[in-house]
C-alpha cells in the first residue's frame, strides 16, 4: 500500500469545478449515512479523491475531517492520488492466481515499471489488484478500463496494452 | 417530472389479479412458433466477447429482417463459463461454446432456419470424445439441479415482464394474500433452509428472532458481497436473475415487519448493480415495491448500497458499518443483530442465494424442498467449481453429492491427464480437502468436520502443479490486505504468519516455524474478533494437517515438489531438445539466456530471476523446470 | 501490581446490590453479584481479588472497543455445557453465566498477544512487564519497532469525550496507523491542545509536544511513509 502523499504537486481540482463539486456534495446533504456513496461519485468523476473535495465534503456534510479522511483511506476503491489516464486492474483471486495471474504483475514490474497502487510517470497506466472479479472460470483475468480480458497470458497483456495510449 | 411520467405510463399491479392477468396475458402473446436464440450476457462471457456477438445477432436478424421468426434475447450467466460465450438455440437448447461474432451469420442460416448443427461449435465429451448437441445432455449440465440458475439462462434480466411470464411473483402473491408472517416463517423453518453465505445459520430461526424483537423499525439486508476468491454465484444470481432475490426480501420484510431494505453490492460488481438497479425500478413501476403492494396494505422498499473495496465487509457487522457511513470495522456481537443491527434496529441479513431461494420455497412449500439434500444440509447449493477443472463454472446440485462426483461426474476431472492433489472449499475461511475425503457428501458439517467449511460454494481444485505451501501462503497474503486491523490476534498475526510462509516459500523455513504457525492459528482462532480472524488461519492448519511432507520439503531440503516456489526452482536447458531458435532469450527480460543460432542456449542462473518466460515461450518443450 | 486501567477500588456491599437489577453469575467458581448493565470486566472491577483481567484498549470514560482482547475469558451461557472466548470488556454480565478467566487457554491467548505485541513494540516499558508478568522472553517473530498499539483510545477519546475528532485510525490491517487528516505532521486548529490523548494512552506513544499538541506516533514498518505535509487547516 502507497501511503505517500505528495500534496505539494497536487493541482487543486476545487477552482475549475466548484460548481460540480458543489452540487455533487449538496446531494447528500441530509444523508451522512451514504458518504461511501458519494465518496465513489467523486471518485468516479475525477479519476480520485482530491483532498480539498474531501475538506469539503467534511465541512458540507458535517463530519469530522479526520473521520472522512478515514474512510477514504480504510477502502480500496478510493485513491487520494490522481490515477492514470487507464486502470489496469489484474485479478488476484485464488482460481486467477492458481492459473498464474501473480505473472502478470510481475510482467507490469518489469517491463512497464509499474507496482500495483502505482501510476507509471507519464501517467497513462495506473495498476490496482483486485481480490477476485467474479470470472474464476476464466482466469488469469485482467480488466482496462471496465473492459474485461480473459484467459490473459504475459504475451496477451502485450497486446492488449498497445491499444492505450 | 419522474413521477408526472409514471403517473402516465401507470403500470402498476394493484391487487393479485391484477397481476395474474398480466401473467396470462403474457403467456397467451407469446408466439411459441418464434424460434428462441439466447446468448449469454455475464460477466464471465462478456470478458470473452459475448458483447460483440450480441451485436452480431441483432445486426444480422435486422439485416435479414427475421424479428418475426426469431425471438432473440440476452440473458444472464448460464454457468459454463469457461466455454463462453454460450449461445442457446430452439426449443431443444442446441448448445454452441466459444461463439465469435464471425459464427453468427453461419449460425443464423444453417441452425437456425435449418436446423442444421454447427459441429466446430458443439461441446465434446473429454471423456468419449462424443458431440453433444443439446444442452440438458452436456454432462456439466446433466447432474445439475438447477431450481435456482435454471432461469438464468430463459430470462432477460432487464426485463420484469419475462420474470412475471414465467411465474415470477406468485409466490409473493401467495406470501401476502394466503400465508400469515408465522405461517411463512414456520414454512421456512420447516424446509431446513440453512444460510448460503457461509454461517449455515438456521434461516427460519433468524427470522423467528426478527420478528419475535421490539421495534417499529426493522431492516432487510442483502449480502451481495460475495468477497470470497473463486466464487461469483452470487453475481450470476444477481445479474441473470435479480427478481429472485427481490421477491425473496419483500417475503422476508413482510415476514418480519420491515418497511425498508438495502442491498450491499461489491464494487467490482458493476453489471451486477446495473441489472439490479433496473430490476428496482421496474419492481417499483410494476408496484411491487412501495406502497400498497398488490393491495395488501403492506409497504417496502429496497435501497442499493455499493462496497468500497474491502473483503471484510461481507462480516455482517461490518457491512451494517459500512452501511452507516462508517469504516468496515466489525464489532462484537454479543447482542445479536436480531435484536441491534443496522442503526441498532433488529436486522435480518441473508446471502444472496438464500434469498432467492425462498420464492421456491413457498411456492412448492416446505414439504417438496427439505426432500431434496441431507438430513443436515436441505436443498440445493450453488458451487462455483473451478481451477485446475475441464468443466469450470457454476454448480447448482442437491447436498449431499460427493465431492468425487462433483469434480469428476459434473467438472470432468483434471485437466492435461494431471493428477489431482486437494479441492480448496469456502473460500479463505475454508480449507484444502485431499484425495483420501473426495467420497465425502457435500454438506455443512460433513465439510466442517474435515476442517474446512461450505463458505459461500466456491470449490477450488488444484493439481499435482499446485504448491501447498504456496496456496497457504496465497490466503494468508490475501486476508493479510484485507484484516481491517483493529484487532491484535488478526493484525499482528497474520502479518506474523504472512512472513514465516513466506520465507518457508523462500527457502529460509526453519522446523520451528511450523509450531509458531500452529500457535498463531490458536491466537486467531480463540482471540480474533470477528469471523474474518477466528477462521483466517483454516488455509494454513488445513494444508498443514494434510500435506505437511510439503512444508517439510521447502524446510528440509530447500526444494518445492509442485514446482512453484520461484527461489526453489530451477531453469534450464535440455541441450538434447533445444534447437537455439533463440525464442526464451528473446523471451526473457534481464538476458540471462545466451547461445548462438541454432546451437543449444544455456541459462545463467546468476542472472535468472525464475519468472518462467523462457518455460512458457519454448515450443519444444527444452525448458526444464526443476 | 501491574498498573491497569481502572476505575476506583471501591467495593460494594452485598446487600447493596440485591435488587431487581441485580445479576448473579459465577467467576472461577465464585458467586458475584452485580448491578444491571455492566460488561463482565467493569462489574469486576469494583470485585476485589476476583478475576485479576488484563486490558490495554479499555478505558471507562470511554466505550469499550474490544481490540486488545487481553481481556479474552471463557465464558459459558448454557449452565457450563460449553464454552466460549469472549472479550470481557464488550460481553454484558447475564444473569447465570459461568466466567472463567484463567484457564490454561485463556492464559495461553494472553500469552500469545502479549508475544505479538512485545514483537511490534519490543522497547515499550508496559508491554515488556506484562512481557515478564505472563513469563513471555523473546518472541520468535521479526522485531519491530513501534510504541503505540493501535489501541484506539486517544481517537476514541478524543471523539466521545472532547467531541473533537481530530484524530483518527487510518489505513487498515498492518498498514493502521494512528493519524491526522492527510497524514499531517501537526494538528491545527481542530486540535484544542487537551492532553486527553497523552493521557488515556496506555504505552506514552502518543505525548504532548513542546508547542502544546500532540506528537503523534511515527509508524516506523517500511510499508508506509508519511509524506511532508502542511495541516490541513492551515489555509
Amino acid at each position: 500500500m502507497d501511503t505517500s502523499l505528495d500534496f505539494i504537486t497536487i493541482q487543486t481540482i476545487l477552482e475549475s469545478n466548484a460548481e460540480k463539486v458543489e452540487n455533487l456534495i449538496e446531494s447528500y446533504i441530509d444523508k451522512k449515512e451514504q458518504l461511501i456513496s458519494l465518496l465513489q461519485d467523486v471518485q468516479a468523476e475525477f479519476n480520485y479523491i482530491p483532498q480539498d473535495v474531501l475538506i469539503r465534503i467534511s465541512q458540507k456534510l458535517e463530519i469530522p475531517l479526520s473521520q472522512v479522511f478515514s474512510v477514504a483511506t480504510f477502502f480500496q476503491a478510493f485513491s487520494l492520488k490522481p490515477r492514470g489516464r487507464h486502470t489496469i486492474t489484474v485479478c488476484l483471486g485464488t482460481a486467477c492466481h492458481i492459473k498464474g495471474g501473480q505473472r502478470l504483475v510481475d510482467k507490469m514490474e518489469r517491463d512497464y515499471e509499474l507496482k500495483p497502487g502505482e501510476t507509471t510517470e507519464d501517467m497513462r497506466f495506473s495498476l490496482e489488484t483486485a481480490n477476485c472479479l467474479g470470472c474464476c472460470a476464466l482466469g488469469p483475468v485482467v480488466v482496462v478500463d471496465g473492459k474485461y480480458e480473459s484467459k490473459v497470458t504475459p504475451d496477451k497483456l502485450d497486446k492488449i496494452l498497445k491499444k492505450y495510449e | 417530472m419522474v413521477e408526472q411520467v409514471r403517473k402516465l405510463l401507470d403500470k402498476r399491479l394493484k391487487s393479485i389479479e391484477k397481476l395474474e392477468e398480466l401473467r396470462q396475458a403474457l403467456i397467451d402473446d407469446k408466439d411459441t412458433s418464434r424460434i428462441l436464440i439466447s446468448v449469454c450476457g455475464g460477466t464471465g462471457c462478456r470478458a470473452s466477447g459475448a458483447e460483440a456477438v450480441v451485436d452480431a445477432f441483432a445486426e444480422e436478424i435486422e439485416r435479414l429482417e427475421l424479428q418475426a421468426k426469431i425471438e432473440f434475447k440476452e440473458t444472464g450467466c448460464h454457468g459454463f463459463c469457461e466455454r463462453g460465450p454460450v449461445v442457446l438455440i430452439g426449443p431443444k437448447k442446441v448448445f454452441y461454446q466459444h461463439v465469435q461474432p464471425e459464427d453468427v451469420p453461419e449460425i443464423v442460416a444453417e441452425t437456425v432456419l435449418q436446423g442444421k448443427t454447427i459441429q466446430r461449435l458443439l461441446y465434446t465429451d473429454p471423456a468419449t470424445n462424443e458431440e453433444i448437441t443439446y444442452e440438458p445432455d452436456v454432462p456439466f449440465y446433466k447432474r445439475q439441479t438447477r431450481l435456482i440458475l435454471g432461469a438464468n439462462g430463459e430470462i432477460d434480466p432487464t426485463d420484469i415482464e419475462q420474470y412475471i411470464a414465467a411465474g415470477g411473483y406468485s409466490a409473493l402473491s401467495k406470501a401476502l394474500f394466503q400465508l400469515t408472517p408465522e405461517k411463512i416463517i414456520n414454512e421456512v423453518t420447516k424446509s431446513g433452509l440453512r444460510g448460503r453465505g457461509g454461517g449455515g445459520f438456521p434461516t427460519g430461526r433468524k427470522w423467528q428472532s426478527c420478528l419475535k424483537a421490539e421495534g417499529d423499525i426493522k431492516y432487510v439486508l442483502c449480502n451481495a458481497d460475495e468477497g470470497d476468491p473463486g466464487a461469483y454465484q452470487d453475481r450470476s444470481i444477481l445479474e441473470g436473475n435479480p427478481h429472485s432475490v427481490i421477491e425473496g426480501m419483500i417475503i422476508g420484510a413482510y415476514a418480519i415487519g420491515s418497511n425498508h431494505g438495502f442491498i450491499y453490492v461489491r464494487n467490482e460488481y458493476p453489471l451486477a448493480v446495473e441489472h439490479a438497479i433496473i430490476a428496482l425500478e421496474q419492481a417499483m413501476d410494476y408496484g411491487f415495491l412501495g406502497e400498497n403492494i398488490l393491495g395488501s396494505g403492506f409497504d417496502f422498499t429496497i435501497t442499493i448500497n455499493k462496497g468500497g473495496g474491502a473483503f471484510v465487509c461481507g462480516e455482517s457487522s461490518a457491512l451494517i458499518a459500512s452501511l452507516e457511513g462508517k469504516i468496515g470495522e466489525p464489532k462484537a456481537k454479543y447482542v445479536h443483530m436480531s435484536e441491534k443491527g443496522l442503526w441498532d434496529k433488529p436486522s435480518l441479513l441473508n446471502n444472496v442465494k438464500t434469498w432467492a431461494n425462498i420464492p421456491l420455497i413457498i411456492n412448492k412449500g416446505a414439504d417438496w424442498y427439505s426432500k431434496i439434500g441431507t438430513d443436515g444440509s436441505k436443498g440445493t447449493m450453488i458451487f462455483s467449481l473451478v481451477g485446475k477443472i475441464n468443466n469450470s463454472g457454476l454448480v447448482e446440485v442437491p447436498m449431499g453429492i460427493t465431492l468425487r462426483e462433483m469434480i469428476y461426474d459434473i467438472g470432468g476431472g483434471i485437466p492435461g491427464g494431471k493428477k489431482f492433489k486437494a479441492v480448496q472449499t469456502g473460500g479463505p475461511s475454508g480449507g484444502c480437502i485431499p484425495e483420501e475425503y473426495l467420497d465425502t457428501p457435500v454438506d455443512f458439517d460433513e465439510l466442517t468436520k474435515l476442517g474446512s467449511m461450505m463458505g459461500s460454494g466456491g470449490m477450488i481444485v488444484m493439481d499435482e502443479d499446485n504448491c501447498m505451501v504456496d496456496v497457504a501462503r496465497y490466503f494468508i497474503d490475501f486476508l493479510k490486505g484485507e484484516s481491517c486491523g483493529k484487532c491484535v490476534p488478526c493484525r499482528e498475526g497474520l502479518a506474523r504468519m504472512s512472513d514465516i510462509l513466506n520465507r518457508i516459500s523462500h527457502g529460509e523455513g526453519k522446523l520451528e516455524d511450523l509450531d509458531a504457525m500452529s500457535d498463531l492459528g490458536e491466537i486467531l482462532s480463540d482471540g480474533a474478533l470477528c469471523a474474518l480472524g477466528r477462521s483466517a488461519a483454516n488455509p494454513v492448519l488445513s494444508t498443514l494437517k494434510y500435506f505437511r511432507d510439503e512444508y517439510l520439503a521447502h524446510i528440509n531440503d530447500k526444494k518445492c515438489p509442485a514446482g512453484v516456489c520461484r527461489e526453489l526452482i530451477e531453469y534450464s536447458i535440455d541441450a538434447d531438445k533445444c534447437t537455439g531458435c533463440g525464442v526464451c532469450a528473446r523471451a526473457c527480460s534481464t538476458n540471462a539466456i545466451t547461445g548462438e543460432k541454432r546451437e543449444p542456449h544455456t541459462i545463467n542462473q546468476g542472472m535468472c530471476i525464475k519468472c518462467g518466460a523462457c518455460y512458457d515461450s519454448c515450443k519444444f518443450d527444452a525448458v526444464i523446470k526443476g | 501490581m501491574t498498573k491497569y486501567w481502572i476505575s476506583s477500588e471501591k467495593t460494594v456491599d452485598i446487600e447493596e446490590a440485591e435488587d431487581n437489577n441485580a445479576v448473579h453469575f459465577s467467576v472461577d467458581d465464585k458467586n458475584v453479584v452485580v448491578s444491571s448493565g455492566q460488561t463482565i470486566y467493569e462489574a469486576l472491577q469494583r470485585q476485589q481479588g476476583i478475576g485479576n483481567i488484563p486490558a490495554l484498549c479499555y478505558h471507562p470514560a470511554v466505550r469499550p472497543y474490544g481490540a486488545c482482547r487481553l481481556c479474552t475469558v471463557e465464558v459459558s451461557e448454557d449452565k457450563g455445557k460449553s464454552f466460549r472466548f469472549v472479550a470481557s470488556c464488550l460481553y454484558p454480565a447475564r444473569e447465570g453465566i459461568i466466567v472463567k478467566t484463567n484457564t490454561e487457554r485463556v492464559r495461553n491467548l494472553r500469552k500469545g498477544i502479549i508475544e505479538l505485541l512485545l514483537a511490534r513494540c519490543p522497547n515499550t516499558k508496559i508491554i515488556q512487564e506484562l512481557a515478564e508478568e505472563y513469563g513471555v522472553e523473546k518472541p520468535r517473530f521479526a522485531l519491530g519497532d513501534h510504541d503505540c498499539i493501535l489501541c484506539g483510545l486517544c481517537v476514541r477519546a478524543c471523539q466521545e469525550i472532547i467531541g473533537k475528532s481530530a484524530i483518527s485510525l487510518v489505513n487498515r490491517g498492518i498498514y493502521k496507523e494512528v493519524a491526522a487528516p492527510f497524514y499531517a505532521y501537526e494538528l491545527g486548529e481542530e486540535c484544542i491542545g487537551c492532553g486527553d490523548c497523552a493521557f488515556v494512552c496506555p504505552t506514552g506513544a502518543i505525548k504532548m509536544g513542546e508547542n502544546g499538541k500532540p506528537e503523534l506516533p511515527r509508524v516506523k514498518i517500511p510499508y508506509a511513509e508519511i509524506g511532508a505535509m502542511v495541516s490541513a487547516s492551515q489555509d
